[in-house]
């Protein structure tokens, strides 16, 4: 099990911003539902491009795992390392 | 703590939407007068949201079809395609099906969802992967989780994209199961087949199309998408239903496939489920050769819908898709989408209400689907009902 680290929590942050309606600062602990009001739908979206970035394949099965941008951040540093 | 907690945010969007009157997902018609009039408190509404798209559930040979099978077989089957469940007409349509596609083997279900959970669930397994096309029917998301696979979503109608995931997989460390739809349901956009066939053959992946809006639709013998494209035989699996241009209930699946019908055997939606009724298939059965015999409906039908998708772009209405027989109508925000869909159904039009996250891109839809059956006026009525409905919301 990998973890991310803060770079790549970074990386994720900023790629997030389009997704960021309210303009609110994204740490790991950002929820995407609760926080970003992001729907399941888009997240799986947001996957698409993160997954192009790091040329890594993300499982949706992993996602209903994930509520927080550092848990994402946990299953692509998994992804990368694997 | 309450079960139903989990419900409260779903409760305040459907509060919302239904304050304007109707709700757009209980609408219940007392009466269906045929395949584009349904009546609801004595009004007839011009139906333009009903997948009915070459007409047929009122044809008097598909009707006549049905009744005798309800004289001859009753009104249930009582069990499930491996018990008692089995009666004749659900062989000869599995035989005619696979004489239609030109395919070794057809399998029947009880419903397209059902089809999808079987093909999917029963085939993959975990330790496999699945690739999925983003946009594909939540019957296809579910089939996928039932299956247990490793599921991989990739861009919706981008072969690149789904190039780029099947390279990132060891080419031998699982099987690989690519599902793509022929005409997609939300937006009206069709797949482009025959690139993502050429894709799934480099990667040694099987390929699986979901046909159920384009059976009936699409193709000189109208067996959908794979066959205007050329590709029939570039997909491994076809699957798709009866619920829509074959005027029944139910769902089929073709493969060439030496082993397929092991499926029947193995896939628990075709095992523990009761067979779709013997009246169903023979309405299918019916329909199925009225496909066959008379192109002229589907003719027909993309007349009607070439001139619905005209129509409303002139109005500068914006639309999701090049034209098809699904016309999906961007309306901008979930509340305008249910205005809308409420003044629309005042004025005798009915459409579908789609929305986020049932929809791709979050986008706030009015979804028509078109029909054979509707008159050249029935369609202008629709698209003068619209033009109203805009300056209203
Ligand atoms: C793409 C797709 N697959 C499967 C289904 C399910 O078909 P059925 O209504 O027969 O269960 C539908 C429609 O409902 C669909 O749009």
């Amino acid at each position: 099990m990998t973890v991310a680290d803060q770079d790549l929590i970074a990386e994720i942050s900023e790629m997030l911003s389009g997704l960021n309606k309210a303009g609110i600062e994204i740490t790991a602990d950002t929820d995407f539902n609760a926080d970003l009001n992001v729907d399941s739908v888009a997240v799986m979206d947001f996957v698409l491009t993160v997954e192009d970035r790091y040329d890594i394949s993300i499982p949706i099965n992993q996602l209903s795992e994930v509520n927080t941008v550092g848990q994402f951040a946990d299953v692509v540093a998994n992804a990368r390392a694997a | 703590m309450d079960l139903f907690d989990k419900f409260n945010p779903i409760k305040e969007t459907y509060t919302a939407l239904t304050s304007g009157g109707g709700d757009p997902f209980g609408v219940a018609f007392d009466r269906i007068a045929s395949p584009t009039i349904g009546v609801i408190n004595n009004r007839e509404i011009v139906l333009a949201g009903t997948n009915n798209y070459l007409g047929l559930t009122f044809d008097d040979a598909v009707i006549a079809a049905g009744q005798e099978a309800l004289r001859t077989f009753g009104t249930g089957t009582t069990g499930s395609r491996i018990a008692n469940g089995t009666f004749g007409p659900h062989r000869l349509l599995e035989e005619e099906m696979a004489t239609h596609y030109g395919m070794s083997s057809a399998i029947v279900f009880t419903t397209g969802y059902q089809a999808n959970l079987s093909v999917v669930a029963g085939l993959a397994q975990k330790g496999d992967q699945i690739f999925i096309d983003a946009d594909c029917h939540a019957s296809i998301y579910d089939a996928c989780q039932l299956s247990g696979a490793e599921i991989i979503r990739f861009a919706h109608n981008d072969p690149t994209s789904l190039d780029r995931r099947l390279a990132r997989s060891d080419p031998n460390s699982s099987n690989k199961l690519v599902i793509v739809e022929g005409l997609y349901s939300m937006f009206g956009d069709v797949s482009p087949l025959a690139e993502f066939v050429e894709v799934k053959n480099r990667h040694k992946a099987y390929l699986m199309v979901d046909e159920a809006h384009s059976f009936g639709v699409f193709g000189d013998r109208g067996l959908g998408l794979a066959e205007a494209h050329g590709v029939l035989d570039g997909a491994d699996f076809l699957v798709g239903t009866f619920s829509k241009s074959l005027a029944g209930i139910g769902g089929f699946a073709v493969s060439n496939h030496p082993d397929f019908n092991f499926l029947r055997v193995a896939a628990r939606a075709y095992m523990f489920t009761a067979s779709s009724s013997a009246a169903s298939v023979e309405v299918t059965r019916a329909a199925l050769k009225a496909i066959a015999a008379r192109p002229e409906l589907r003719t027909h039908l993309w007349e009607n819908a070439r001139r619905l998708h005209a129509g409303l772009k002139a109005k500068g209405f914006g639309l999701m898709a090049e034209p098809s027989p699904v016309v999906a109508v961007d309306f901008g925000d979930p509340a305008r989408a249910a205005r809308a869909w409420n003044a629309l159904l005042q004025l005798g039009v009915y459409v579908n209400l789609a929305i986020p996250p049932g929809t791709p891109n979050s986008k706030s839809l009015l979804r028509c689907s078109v029909s054979a059956a509707h008159t050249s006026d029935q369609i202008d009525f629709v698209i003068n009902c619209f033009e109203k409905v805009a300056e209203l919301v």
